[in-house]
């Protein structure tokens, strides 16, 4: 591995100052979680191409660009800005945060039944310490990964979220991400999000990434969600960056005993995304599912790394990762799958299937099956293909002209992925998306 | 209506139509019969405005126009309409919706208002009465999981809607049990009308006893080797395709 330590050093630097100042009076636990976090960014650097995991995806524009900690408190952050992305007509406990740091004023919390939790994770490790040390920083892989090390290094603020043994919380949680230029400097945030659904318990929660211009900005994003024994948790990511902006994520599922915890990542927006789904099904019954889906064009670049520990036996997994793409952009799906040798009775499929719609889009699709049992049952496929031609030219028979027919048929490659989407905002958004994409992508087609 | 002149075709570099001489008027129900690889289907698939098959020679004059020069679409919206041999399944792509679509966009070119929601619902529940549709495919995907029966009612069903001047079937009744055929039948038959003209294509007489033409046409290796009245079906149901290869130098 090629180390370039003149990029980490930049990180770094900013790193010992940072750690001076907000750091004090935080509890000895994390602080040390972050000292390990750092010294793993200085001995991971950043990647290159030549690292098999980031074959496919150069972080050089990252590298190249000088990003500055988000400092402010979005002050200049209007509610009037925030209304497009805040699903108004679904009723939902919203937690706003800008450029990674809670912000009250921007939040609606309706009462929250007893012991729920849903706030900002820096106030939480004044208050509740005690519930977040067995958690925090300990699942998502510092050692191995390094910006989830990054984001460890420099955690700040972002969401905490508690839910009590055999609470059903029936309203869904909104976490919403909002980048906004602060000064001239491109800023760069760690937004850090842990999810305790404790046993029995029963949640949706969704996570939206968006930035207010159109403008080059870092979020550098980590999620732990740890499910209780029999828990049962509904995740969704939604990622509406702008499309200039660099967004790096890693969402870390740990699912217990009879765990039923299914995680959507939505991606439409970014110019460099990648995302890092990790789920280890650590008790016996745990089910998760891995859905995603990404809508790509002009030179967007969208990879989904996902992986699936099958630790215990009879755990089932499901993946169905659908993409789009368009222009010139470019997808890469890479999907692991690990059954540990007493995982007898493992039930995984995994499938990933990628709709071309321009002749310069490229997608690389790679499954990674790791199996030590011998009692398992384990599928996979991966499909890239065009709109199929016989169907094309089928419905212009019947009056259709041909961009109608294009779009009818690349609203049906999406319609399943839209329609597992339980919260119905989401799929209005998603809906709503896909349309005038596909209206720019037919501009784009008629000009000479 | 339609006039087919000295039509020449191929695919795939090889040569199928080799001279096909065809005119229809309209209220006319003409059959065209031929033996496997006699270019039935080169024929219907130039009709229909199929990229992969190539015109060497020749035009096809619709209603003074020339069809060889409209896109897919606009044969569609001046009133041709084709029920394919194997309608493809599309799925995730409601048969309901699309033919809406579909329907706006001739009605549109028609200089007709568009149908919204309801109205079209009516006018479907009409249609599939019509035909013997069973309602429940209306929400279904276009023939996703539909037997070859119910693939072949959809496409009658898709001409009742569209309301074609000229229609194209397209070996409607392959694979076709009688029930199934007789009731496909009746649904073409409650279509015919003096304004529209049909053109059968089809290998076994069988379904003209159903659909009665007005003209038997025999394709043989590309060219049309003899045309007749309706009893020229039954001669060749008697006799078989090959009665026709004595004659075909001599009438040449």
């Amino acid at each position: 591995m090629i180390q370039t330590t003149e990029d980490t050093d930049i990180y770094l630097s900013s790193f010992a100052a940072f750690e001076k100042d907000l750091c004090s009076g935080e509890p000895e636990w994390l602080h040390q979680r972050r000292r390990v976090a750092s010294e793993n960014v200085a001995r991971l650097g950043f990647p290159t191409t030549h690292d098999e995991e980031w074959r496919f995806t150069s972080v050089a524009p990252i590298l190249r660009t000088r990003f500055e900690l988000a400092a402010t408190r979005g002050k200049s952050v209007t509610a009037e800005s925030l209304k497009r992305f805040k699903f108004k007509a679904w009723p939902n406990i919203q937690l706003v945060f800008v450029n990674g740091s809670y912000s009250p004023r921007h939040s609606s919390l309706p009462s929250l039944p007893e012991g729920v939790i849903a706030g900002s994770l820096s106030e939480a490790l004044g208050t509740q310490a005690g519930l977040l040390e067995p958690h925090l920083a300990h699942y998502a892989e510092p050692s191995k990964e390094v910006f989830a090390a990054l984001n460890t290094a420099f955690l700040s603020d972002g969401a905490f979220v508690y839910i009590p043994k055999g609470v059903v919380l029936e309203t869904p949680i909104h976490l919403l991400f909002v980048s906004s230029a602060e000064t001239t400097n491109p800023v760069i945030s760690h937004p850090r999000t842990l999810i305790l659904a404790d046993a029995s318990s029963q949640t949706q929660i969704v996570e939206s990434y968006v930035g207010l211009e159109s403008e080059v900005y870092f979020t550098n994003a980590v999620t732990e969600l740890v499910a209780g024994e029999n828990a049962t948790v509904d995740h969704y990511k939604l990622q509406r960056e702008s499309l200039a902006a660099f967004h790096i994520s890693t969402v870390q599922l740990q699912l217990g005993r009879s765990a039923t915890v299914s995680t959507q990542s939505i991606s439409l927006g970014g110019a460099l995304v990648r995302n890092h789904v990790n789920a280890v099904l650590n008790g016996e019954g745990a089910e998760a599912t891995l859905n995603g889906f990404y809508l790509v064009n002009g030179r967007q670049h969208v990879d989904n790394h996902t992986s699936i520990d099958h630790a215990k036996p009879h755990c089932s997994s499901h993946e169905l990762y659908k993409g789009i793409l368009d222009g010139q952009a470019r997808g890469v799906f890479n999907g692991r799958i690990i059954v540990r040798p007493d995982a007898q009775k493992t039930d995984s499929k995994q499938t990933n299937k990628n709709l071309i719609l321009s002749e310069d889009a490229l997608v690389n699709t790679n499954p990674q099956l790791e199996i030590y049992a011998d009692d398992v049952k384990c599928t996979h496929g991966a499909t890239i293909g065009q709109l199929d031609a016989d169907a094309l030219f089928y419905l212009r028979s019947r009056g259709l002209d041909l961009e109608s027919a294009r779009h009818l048929l690349t609203y049906a490659f999406a319609g399943d992925s839209i329609q597992r989407l339980k919260i119905e905002p989401l799929r209005a958004e998603l809906e709503r998306t896909l349309f005038a994409r596909l209206a720019e992508g037919r501009e784009d087609r008629e000009e000479p | 209506m339609l006039e087919i002149k000295n039509l020449h075709a191929g695919v795939g570099g090889k040569k199928i139509l080799q001279g096909i001489n065809l005119r229809v008027n309209a209220g006319e129900v003409h059959a065209v019969m031929g033996p496997n690889g006699s270019g039935k289907s080169t024929l219907s698939q130039v009709l229909a405005g199929r990229e992969s098959f190539e015109v060497t020679e020749g035009e096809i004059v619709y209603e003074g126009r020339d069809l060889l020069g409209m896109a897919p679409e606009d044969r569609a919206r001046e009133g041709v309409f084709m029920a394919f041999q194997y309608p493809v399944e599309i799925p995730g792509v409601n048969n309901t919706y699309f033919l809406k679509a579909a329907l706006n966009a001739v009605r549109r070119h028609r200089g007709q208002p568009e149908l919204d929601a309801v109205d079209f619902l009516k006018l479907v529940r009409e249609r599939m009465k019509l035909v013997e549709m069973d309602e429940s495919l209306i929400n279904r995907s276009v023939n996703e999981g539909f037997s070859g029966g119910e693939k072949k009612r959809n496409e009658i069903f898709h001409m009742a809607v569209l309301d074609p001047k000229l229609a194209i079937l397209d070996e409607t009744d392959s694979g076709l049990d009688i029930d199934a055929l007789k009731s496909v039948a009746k649904g073409v038959n409650t279509l015919r009308t003096k304004d529209r003209a049909l053109i059968v294509i089809t290998h076994y007489q069988r379904l003209l006893n159903y659909i009665v033409p007005d003209f038997v046409h025999v394709l043989s290796e590309g060219r049309i080797v003899k045309s007749g009245g309706k009893e020229l079906a039954h001669d060749l149901e008697a006799k078989g395709y090959g009665w026709l290869e004595e004659p075909v130098g001599a009438e040449r």
